[in-house]
């Protein structure tokens, strides 16, 4: 597989990276579908969306259906190619010699879509806007690395309320118009890679003013504008004019429509009633390709499945632990599990992370533990009762049902299991996201839990800091390991890319020894377009680059 | 007459604060925190957990937090949305959409099950009393997801009839096929009620007296036997009207309208008490109101019917 | 019509005769009579409906199937393989598989007894909540009425999702949840709907001559109420209670999709259909069997139905 390298010479990047997507992108798996060139440049887009779950605000913005509204709507200091390639946008450059402190100049001459002008300091007002607890902003988390973060997210002495200490960060300092300096709290060089995440797009200062306004009606700086939110029925973006980066509209403007289902979608688009569609709902999953032809695509994004084995169970723990671990491992057929349930539509998990990421090898010493073999999972499961018996009871896998899809996989994955090992194993559905993440957080899992990642950015540590280092936000089986985590802080002061990620795939050659979760697939997006429009491709986290599709 | 009126409207306060102390405890007492909701399984800072905590009153125990939203709703503020959103706008947008896909399908299958019903009871029996039968199984025990599913594949997108899903306004065409599966279940019911009430009816010695003074068939059919043979269908039918807008989150979410079956689906999932509860006040409103005009029809149905 | 001119001969001498009749005489016409109670005289018309037997028949098939699958499948419908995915039918497996590999045939025999149980004793639980709320609430009207209509209106209120979730999240429902629960669960929240249809019958008929007759002959309020009311207002009430039965089953489908039904360990005929959902272009076979066993066990539930109410109208069964 081919992967770009990221380097600290981003402009450089930049360049090629333009180039590139002005050809018509990367690797996609989608056709140009005959009508090469511009096609009908006016034609409006009617896209696949929801009701964003929280008012505009990028700091706001923690899910898809905002945050593909949001991406159109803003233009941050860089932006990811189809491919995952940092591309700069607003940002001139962005230098650092150390990791920790970071020189960031803007381009000259940037103006928000209502003209007026973008400087170094809407950057720095929106940034530490979104980090202020008192501005309840979802996205606040974003901002840990900044020097003064503590500051601004303090906690009263009883921990029960917000009673932040500053209202600004120290690391953050404005020098000229179009140059501002960030300091870490400590080195972290994939901290670059970030800065396209929706969290760290500038604000106007009307924003910041009256959030609650600005949230219904935001005014951005990105390829398009808002013109209008009927709210639950649809999202009607136009082209803006005053645009100049890489992502320029090649349409007359994307209309999000707000569908409670996939599935409704999905007949919107076989009636070209729907433009583009991501994600083909579970019930269509074995017929779209006939459905659409070539008018459907296939493509990998950085995004895995995996099941959590907690690290409090009793019965995985110790060697006996890391033997069932193995053995359940061994017993998933995942390619059987992809084949039958998601019509060939995903690739078996060879690591922690995604192919899609700069850094990624699929030959980590240990992966072989995700190849199936029944024969000896059962063995490893008998090696482990040798040590401590296994108390008969039933290996349940806990999943929520308000996400769409996921009962048929972790059904099959137990029946696999069971017939592999001779246990007992079964799905265990909670009604509730919330009710299943009470319990993940109370640490009450009395079994295993599906989980899944999609990366906020395109970057190893991403796949892996917030997941399995000690005492991470979203480390749900609560692993702890000292190596793993003196790796993971090697990686990030690393002084080369290169270095960080050698560093970071050395820690997960911890992870496969220990297991603290069971990796399964990567994430492929599938989706289609109606007669409409051409020039369809997915980007790097599996949404649609609508600023290229165009009308024929 | 007025004061029997008058009596059953006052009613529905004690009806509202019962079902709205009920709902919201049972809101209250579901586990796991709107917060985990909100965040989607992404890490959240426990600094703004603690100020969204405080900002929706989650910290609170479960009567100051009632107590709180009923405050408020004597000042007419139904209180905002996890989402930001006033919970009063987003029920004037759900609300009307319901009501046309309330009074479509009951249409439906007043119409279409009060006919078939008669003609199956007249003619007990026969083949078309059993095609009915064979109709009515095949609606109760294929699913709304499927007879939905096939109705939108068939229609809107084989066939291209109509749309296959609600566009933005969601007009009375738009709504048809939704008002069809929606109305289809319930119109077993009717059916069934109103060819049993029929036979009931059809012996009675007010009929024979009918028949006996030379009334034609149709009249006696219509003005005797029909009009004795309501009352259960209209009690069904009031029961219907209150059900169907409490909103369908199947069908609604097949055809994608954007009515309250949703929104209280997923209010419900995420934990938002205000706006279950506020959804749930209008619904007991509708309720007592549609079982008063069901009384009061009872009366118009049947003479010897007396409300002091 | 011999019976009934028969009966007009047999009032007009008992109210004109008595004190010429000879005692031995009186007490032959009572042993002759037919047996007066409604109940006693509509099971001996009901044993003589041919639609009463083949209900009788099938229901007593389908409960056969739920006591003792074990006559009818050798085959483990747990053990499921997904390299049979979605395999049409071959030896020892009549119907095919599901999309987990299980075998269809095997599952929709072992589904019957959570469904069954599901349908059923949902049904006579609503019937018993109820019937009696609105029988009492129909006949006694006034602030009776206001109080039981208006707890119906609440619980009718109540969300079934939301009612389902937070009974199912129960710490002892939680860990223990079987056919019971969704019973438990149906029963809550569905008692309304029979509740309201018995009162508007109750209202109906509590008016009627025969009622205001039975009254004035000295027969009590409580009494009147439980032998003519009920007897006479029943019709309604067994056709929305066999409609309902097979609407509880699917619903238990609904809920078991939701996750708030059954666990995926438990077969039923709903966990079926809900798991056929996803395969409903590829491989409809998988709704169609359980949907059929549904089918049959509501037809014959209906059937038996429209006997009960046949045989209880006294006046459709004179012909």
């Amino acid at each position: 597989m081919r992967f770009s390298r990221t380097s600290k010479a981003l402009g450089v990047a930049a360049v090629v990276a333009m180039a590139l997507t002005a050809c018509g992108g990367g690797d996609s798996t989608a056709k140009d579908n005959g009508s090469s060139g511009a096609g009908n440049p006016s034609k409006v887009i009617t896209a696949y969306g929801g009701e964003p779950q929280n008012p505009l605000l990028p700091a706001n913005t923690n899910e898809v259906f905002g945050g593909r509204v949001m991406d159109l709507l803003f233009s941050g200091l860089e932006s990811y190619d189809a491919s995952g390639k940092p591309v700069l946008e607003m940002a001139d450059s962005i230098k650092t010699t150390d990791s920790q402190n970071y020189t960031i100049k803007i381009k000259s001459g940037q103006k928000f879509s209502d003209g007026s002008p973008i400087t170094a300091k809407n950057f720095v007002d929106a940034w530490n806007f979104g980090a202020l607890s008192t501005n309840a902003q979802l996205n606040s988390y974003f901002f840990e690395s900044i020097e003064g973060y503590d500051a601004v997210s303090a906690m009263s002495k009883d921990g029960k309320t917000a009673a932040p200490t500053a209202q600004t960060m120290s690391g953050l300092k404005v020098v000229d118009d179009t140059t501002f300096t960030v300091k870490l709290s400590q080195p972290e060089s994939d901290f670059p890679l970030r800065l396209g995440y929706t969290a760290f797009y500038p604000l106007p200062e009307a924003a910041i003013k009256d959030p609650k306004a600005y949230g219904e009606k935001p005014v951005g700086n990105g390829p398009y504008t808002l013109k209008s939110w009927q709210h639950n029925a649809e999202l009607d973006l136009v082209p803006n004019p005053s645009y100049s980066g890489p992502r320029k509209a090649k349409n007359g403007g994307v209309t999000f429509k707000v569908y409670t289902t996939a599935d409704a979608a999905y007949q919107d688009l076989l009636s070209d009633n729907l433009d583009v569609l991501d994600g083909i709902p579970a019930s269509s999953i074995k017929s779209f390709q006939q459905d659409l032809g070539d008018r459907s695509i296939v493509k990998a994004y950085a995004g895995n499945a995996t099941i959590t084995i907690p690290s409090y169970l009793k019965a995985f723990q110790g060697e006996a632990g890391s033997l069932r671990r193995q053995a359940i491992s061994k017993s998933i057929n995942r390619d059987l599990i992809i084949d039958k349930i998601f019509n060939k539509t995903k690739k078996a998990a060879k690591d922690f992370t995604a192919p899609v990421i700069d850094g990624y090898s699929d030959s980590i010493p240990g992966s072989d533990v995700l190849t199936y073999d029944a024969a000896a999972a059962k063995k490893l499961w008998d090696q482990a009762n040798a040590i401590t018996p296994w108390d008969d009871s039933t290996f349940t896998i806990a999943y929520n049902v308000d996400g769409a899809g996921n009962k048929e996989y972790v059904d099959a994955a137990a029946n696999q299991i069971k017939n592999s090992l001779g246990i007992k194993a079964e799905g265990k559905p909670y009604a509730t996201f919330k009710e299943l993440r009470n319990v993940i957080g109370k640490k009450n899992l009395t079994g295993a839990a599906r989980a899944g990642w999609q990366g906020d950015y395109p970057s190893l540590y991403n796949f892996l800091g917030p997941l399995y280092g000690t005492g991470a936000g979203s480390n749900d089986g609560d692993y702890s390991n000292p190596k793993f985590d003196a790796k993971l802080k090697e990686g990030l002061s690393a002084k080369s890319a290169e270095e960080g990620n050698k560093a970071f795939n050395e820690a997960q050659e911890i992870l496969f020894k220990d297991l603290p979760v069971i990796p399964l697939w990567y994430q492929s997006q599938t989706g289609g377009w109606s007669n409409n429009v051409a020039n369809v491709d997915f980007g790097w986290n599996g949404v649609p680059l609508y600023n290229n599709i165009t009308g024929k | 007459m007025l004061r029997f009126i008058l009596r059953r409207v006052l009613q529905v306060i004690p009806v509202f604060f019962g079902a709205t102390l009920l709902v919201y405890y049972l809101v209250f007492s579901m586990s796991g925190s709107p917060i985990d909701a909100l965040s989607g399984g992404k890490p959240i800072s426990p600094a703004v957990v603690a100020q969204l905590t405080s900002q929706y009153h989650l910290d609170q125990p479960f009567i100051v937090q009632y107590g709180i939203y009923i405050k408020n709703l004597f000042t007419f503020n139904l209180g905002t949305s996890f989402s930001g959103r006033p919970i009063a706008a987003i029920l004037a947008n759900a609300f009307p959409v319901t009501a046309r896909l309330a009074v479509f399908p009951l249409a439906i299958e007043a119409i279409f099950g009060v006919t078939f019903g008669v003609i199956a009871g007249l003619r007990k029996g026969k083949l078309f009393d059993g095609t009915v039968l064979i109709v009515s199984l095949v609606v109760i025990a294929v699913p709304t997801f499927v007879l939905g599913f096939l109705l939108q594949f068939v229609v809107g997108v084989k066939l291209g009839w109509a749309k296959p899903t609600v566009s933005s306004g969601a007009h009375w065409l738009d709504l048809t096929l939704p008002a069809v599966v929606l109305g289809l279940v319930s119109f077993a019911y009717v059916l069934r009620l109103t060819r049993t009430s029929i036979l009931e009816n059809m012996n009675a010695d007010y009929v024979r007296t009918a028949t006996a003074k030379g009334l034609s068939r149709r009249r006696v059919i219509v003005t005797h036997i029909l009009r004795n043979s309501m009352i259960p269908v209209v009690t069904f039918l009031g029961a219907d009207l209150g059900a169907l807008m409490g909103g369908a989150i199947v069908t609604e979410g097949i055809f994608n309208v954007p009515g309250v079956g949703n929104t209280l689906y997923k209010a419900v999932l995420a934990g938002e008490g205000p706006m279950v509860v506020s959804i749930v006040s209008v619904l007991v409103l509708v309720f007592v109101l549609a079982n008063l005009l069901v009384d009061l029809l009872y009366a118009w149905l049947d003479p010897r019917i007396r409300y002091a | 019509m011999p019976e009934k001119t028969q009966n007009i001969n047999r009032i007009e001498h008992f109210v004109a005769d008595l004190e010429e009749t000879p005692l031995q005489t009186t007490d032959q016409l009572n042993e002759q009579a037919a047996p007066l109670s409604l109940w006693a005289e509509a099971w001996k018309n009901l044993r003589r409906q041919p639609l009463f037997i083949v209900s009788a028949l099938l229901i007593l098939l389908v409960l056969v199937v739920a006591l003792l699958p074990g006559l009818f499948t050798h085959t483990d419908p747990t053990q499921c393989e997904l390299i049979n995915s979605n395999e049409g039918p071959s030896a020892g497996h009549p119907l095919g598989f599901t999309l987990q590999g299980c075998d269809v045939y095997a599952r929709v025999i072992l589904g019957t007894q959570a469904s069954l149980t599901v349908g059923v004793f949902s049904t006579i639980g609503v019937l018993i909540i109820g019937g009696t709320m609105g029988a009492v609430a129909g006949y006694y009207g006034g602030w009776i009425d206001a109080v039981l209509a208006r707890l119906g209106d609440t619980f009718f209120a109540l969300p079934l999702i939301l009612g389902a979730i937070v009974i199912n999240s129960l710490p002892f429902i939680r860990e223990n949840r079987s056919a019971w629960t969704v019973v438990g669960i149906l029963v809550t929240l569905g008692w309304p709907q029979i509740a309201r249809i018995t009162r508007g019958a109750v209202i109906e008929v509590r008016n009627a001559d025969f009622v205001i007759a039975a009254q004035s002959l000295g027969v009590s309020r409580g009494k009147a109420l439980l032998t003519h009311v009920i007897p006479n207002s029943l019709s309604p009430v067994i056709v929305i209670a066999t409609v309902s039965l097979g609407i509880y089953i699917v619903a238990e489908a609904t809920l078991s999709f939701l996750g708030i039904g059954l666990p995926g360990s438990v077969m039923s005929w709903g966990n079926d259909i809900s798991a056929a959902q996803t395969s409903l272009r590829n491989n409809p076979s998988t709704l169609l069997w359980p949907a059929l066993a549904l089918s049959i066990t509501v037809l014959s539930f209906i059937m038996l139905g429209d006997a009960v109410r046949d045989a209880l109208d006294p006046k459709a069964r004179k012909r």
